[in-house]
């Protein structure tokens, strides 16, 4: 077997972009697009540690700077999750297709 | 080992967040959290494989615990329930996989002719929590400081937000 490089780490990291991005694309429900959102954050986090790892320099910043999004991420979901009960509260729904008012 | 230890958490990873977004079995969102939590914890794994510790405790104390708790209270506070009978539109689903894929091409496509990491080795950066924090309180201290404002921003938000009556 070959030895895992930069490569492996990045193709992982594509992947589950890819796979978040399919989620907000084809589900509906708020709850699971916000889930999708974090994946793609996660793909971006994978991708950063490993360059991180494979710098030539050994510079940690990669490290530092997932360190920011994982922050960025909690306070992101907390607010998120707080505006969709708020919804949920006025509109009885979680569901993206029955918020239409601003649709023409 | 390290080979073998790679492709295992990478399978679990990828695996896992296929389940999140299209499992052919429920349309729970709770099953979606579960499975995300697995997700969270495999690719802790992988950041442990690239020497990143402290991000990987993190990431299982943060995500796995934190976010995915509050994901689980609200909804257990929805009572999403009609959930399950809604179908998938066939034309966004098609969209979503032409789109996705087309993306994925890019992807692979970019590292194929790019090779990134063709002469670089693992020597890279050791992840030791002593040489972060270092880091984290002297040249990114400003930022540190910035986000646990944002931190606090975000809190009042979210007590202002779930208030009972929104003025």
């Amino acid at each position: 077997m070959t030895p895992v490089g930069l490569e492996h780490y990045l193709v992982v990291s594509a992947l589950l972009f890819v796979l978040g991005l399919l989620g907000v694309l084809t589900r509906r429900n708020l709850i699971v697009l916000y889930m999708s959102l974090e994946l793609m954050l996660n793909a971006a986090n994978l991708a950063l540690v490993a360059f991180s790892r494979f710098s030539a320099k050994g510079s940690l910043d990669g490290q530092v700077m997932v360190f920011f999004i994982i922050t960025v991420a909690a306070a992101e979901v907390a607010v998120g999750l707080a505006l969709i009960v708020a919804l949920y509260r006025k509109r009885q729904t979680a569901h993206v297709e029955d918020l239409t008012s601003l649709k023409l | 080992m390290e080979t073998v230890l790679f492709y295992l958490f990478a399978a679990l990873t990828v695996g896992c967040a296929l389940m999140v977004v299209a499992n052919p079995f429920s349309r729970n969102p709770v099953t979606s959290a579960m499975f995300l939590v697995l997700t969270i914890v495999s690719m802790a794994g992988l950041f442990v494989l690239l020497h990143a510790f402290f991000l990987g405790a993190v990431q299982i104390l943060v995500y796995a615990g934190a976010v995915m708790v509050l994901f689980l209270f609200v909804i257990m506070l929805l009572d999403l329930k009609e959930e399950e009978r809604r179908k998938i539109k066939l034309f966004g689903l098609i969209g979503g996989l032409v789109s996705v894929g087309a993306i994925l091409a890019i992807f692979l496509q970019s590292l194929q002719t790019a090779r990134p990491g063709a002469n670089l080795s693992a020597a890279g950066a050791d992840g030791s929590t002593v040489a972060l924090g270092r880091l984290l309180f002297t040249d990114y201290l400003l930022p540190f400081e910035i986000v646990s404002v944002l931190l606090l921003v975000a809190m009042v938000g979210v007590i202002l937000l779930s208030k009972k009556e929104l003025k």
